[in-house]
């Protein structure tokens, strides 16, 4: 066990799996020597060669279509796309190929395949740069997404995406990537799909994901001077998404604020809420609230990009207004 | 060189308006007063000067990642530009765009771009629009040798050929795609090549040169305007600096950029001018340090304008 950064997680994630497997590859724009546009892939190329870590041109359809293509023809892609902004280039090869494949064809082909991309506000990179769009793929039957928010998590759930045999999207928080946490040095999976309590409480239920987490956890350190404690659930994975441990959770604490730096509106928060909704009402004191960018796209100028990006202040107000 | 002594003088003014634009941008970015990302043109001043020069204002360009140049080129107001770049509340876009999105749709700026290859269907709608509505504006889609990979791109130059729209695509083969050396990223050594597949003229210039991208986006304008369709012009330049500021560009040698440097397309145009004497020597100076207040105005301005307010977040989502 030892520290290491988020960043420096996902690249002894990809590390590990290269040298166990050799169907092990990755892709994208700028991943060789250059080692990726957020520095992910720094010294693969060195270690694996060109072969092993292959720089694409720059067309997104054709290096989401080629390691959909390559997974199910044996090949453990990982693609890379420097940005979730650019998945719009590529989406018909996401959404009708590598996730319907294996349904469309009766259950005959795996697509064992990985697609890492950065998302999130924090560093003025403006409109076309900054989003999170993890809502559009939980709306796709065929794909798993994790969103992880700790090193460790980073490390455990991109070995396990990698070994899946369904194609995992994998959305990395660009502000996330100089957090450093403690993670193991040998290889460890995290079940996709699991969540995790990042903080218990009694109070109040705080879903909340990928950058989120951290802001939940400042939340809770806040509500925790006014004797309200918050339990942080951190769902790791929004596809699929764990309902029973933010069940357990609300029906322990009887309230639930989600938090998620995507646009509250039909954002993966209107999913919790409608599913607790459904599922435990009797056991709300209080109505669900959703903490979620405002419905606009990303601003550049900084004091509006910062007033974008949910603060503790919006979830310490979200709680207060049922506790 | 059948060109006025005004047109002359506007060229070279421009590619010293970009030089100086871009010079000071790299220091304020430096001293980290600059937020976000920001994509130099330093040593493609001549590509889209050439190409712009021989457009009217009514006429229209998409631009890139890289578009300061382009948008100076096409008359953007520099004081704009440098607020908007700044994240001011009085710049191009209230601060909400940044380096990579500025416009100015008055001017036929269609808009920088942050998606690489997105701007070519953008332009193929506004040659589309300008077909339809019988005006004889052409449109100028600037795009890299990256973006020429795109199959937006390529879908773009099929359409333009299948529908004879008034368009010229200007490729500014720089040789890079942030590290990716073009021979990595396709077989072709001329991206002027492609234009054969979808049945247009494809030239190539030495990018570097003015008078020669003039020459040849003159040509492939006249005869957009005369609706006799598309064509491909490939410039072969370089950028001087990396991709982005801050970019420690380690995967290209210095020898390469220094032999490019001494290809620099500003003293050579400067000279041809002096040598036939378009301009003095007294006339480079008075338009250089006209240029240099120009630039330092607008810094002046960026920094005195104030910041948007918060209250500016959810404006201008929906017309
Ligand atoms: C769709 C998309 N993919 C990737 C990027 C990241 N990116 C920005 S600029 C760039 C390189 C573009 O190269 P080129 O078109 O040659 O233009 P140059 O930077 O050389 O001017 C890349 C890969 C992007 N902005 N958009």
């Amino acid at each position: 066990m030892s520290e290491k950064t988020y960043l420096q997680a996902l690249n002894e994630a990809l590390r590990q799996e290269m040298e166990q497997d050799e169907n092990v590859f990755i892709l994208g724009e700028d991943v060789g020597q250059f080692g990726g546009c957020f520095g992910v892939t720094q010294g693969l190329f060195d270690k694996f060669g060109e072969e092993r870590v292959i720089d694409t041109p720059i067309t997104e359809s054709a290096i989401v279509g080629a390691a959909t293509g390559a997974a199910f023809s044996g090949l453990r892609p990982v693609a890379e796309l420097m940005f979730v902004d650019f998945i719009g280039v590529s989406m018909d090869q996401l959404f009708n190929q590598a996730a319907k494949m294996r349904y469309m064809f009766g259950g005959k082909s795996t697509v064992p395949m990985t697609l890492r991309m950065p998302q999130g506000a924090g560093i003025g990179a403006a409109a076309q740069h900054s989003q999170c769009l993890e809502s559009w793929f939980m709306n796709i039957p065929g794909l798993k997404v994790a969103i992880p928010s700790t090193p460790y998590d980073a490390k455990g759930l991109l070995i396990s995406a990698i070994r899946d045999d369904n194609p995992v999207v994998f959305l990395e928080h660009k502000m996330l990537y100089g957090v450093s946490g403690e993670v193991p040095d040998e290889s460890y999976t995290i079940e996709i799909g699991k969540a995790d309590i990042k903080r218990e409480g009694s109070d109040v239920t705080i879903v909340a994901t990928s950058q989120m987490v951290y802001t939940a956890l400042a939340a809770a350190e806040k509500l925790k001077a006014d004797g309200i404690e918050a339990e942080v659930v951190d769902p790791r994975c929004v596809l699929p998404l764990d309902t029973e441990t933010i069940l357990e959770s609300v029906k322990k604490t009887h309230a639930l604020v989600v938090a998620h730096e995507a646009v509250r509106f039909a954002g993966p928060g209107a999913e919790i809420a409608a599913f607790v909704a459904e599922e435990a009402l009797e056991y709300l004191d209080a109505p669900v609230k959703r903490v979620g960018a405002p419905f606009c796209p990303v601003p550049f100028s900084p004091p509006l990009e910062q007033h974008y990006v949910p603060g503790v202040e919006d979830i310490v107000e979200a709680v207060k207004s049922i506790r | 060189m059948a060109l006025s002594k005004k047109t002359l003088t506007q060229m070279y003014e421009t590619m010293n308006r970009i030089r100086m634009f871009e010079l000071k941008l790299q220091e304020l970015f430096a001293a980290g007063e600059i937020p976000g990302f920001v994509h130099l043109y330093l040593g493609e001043e001549a590509v889209a000067t050439g190409a712009c020069s021989v457009l009217t204002d009514a006429d229209m360009i998409s631009s890139t990642h890289r578009g300061h140049g382009h948008l100076l080129a096409k008359g953007g107001d520099v004081k704009l530009m440098m607020a908007e770049i700044f994240g001011r509340q009085t710049g191009y876009c209230k601060g909400k765009g940044g380096s990579m999105h500025i416009a100015d749709l008055n001017l036929g700026i269609l808009g920088a771009n942050g998606i690489v290859g997105g701007g070519g269907p953008l332009a193929v709608g506004a040659a589309l629009a300008s077909k339809y509505k019988h005006s004889d504006n052409v449109t100028l889609c600037f795009f890299g040798d990256g973006a020429s990979n795109q199959g937006t791109t390529q879908e773009s130059l099929n359409m333009a050929s299948a529908w004879k729209l008034p368009l010229v695509f200007v490729n500014e083969n720089n040789g890079y795609g942030i590290s990716c050396p073009q021979c990595k990223s396709m077989a072709v050594v001329d991206i002027a090549d492609r234009a054969a597949a979808y049945d247009m003229p494809g030239v190539v210039v030495d990018g570097n040169d003015v008078l020669a991208v003039q020459e040849a986006i003159a040509e492939a304008v006249k005869r957009a305007r005369n609706g006799e369709g598309p064509s491909l012009v490939e410039c072969k330049t370089y950028r001087w600096r990396g991709h982005f500021e801050g970019d420690a560009c380690t995967y290209r040698c210095d020898q390469e950029l220094k032999d490019w440097m001494e290809k620099d397309p500003i003293p050579r145009f400067e000279a041809k001018l002096l040598e036939n004497k378009t301009l003095t020597e007294k006339e480079v100076e008075k338009i250089k340090a006209r240029i240099s207040e120009e630039i330092d105005d607008a810094v002046a301005f960026a920094k005195e304008s104030p910041l948007p307010p918060v209250s500016a977040l959810m404006d201008d989502v929906y017309a």
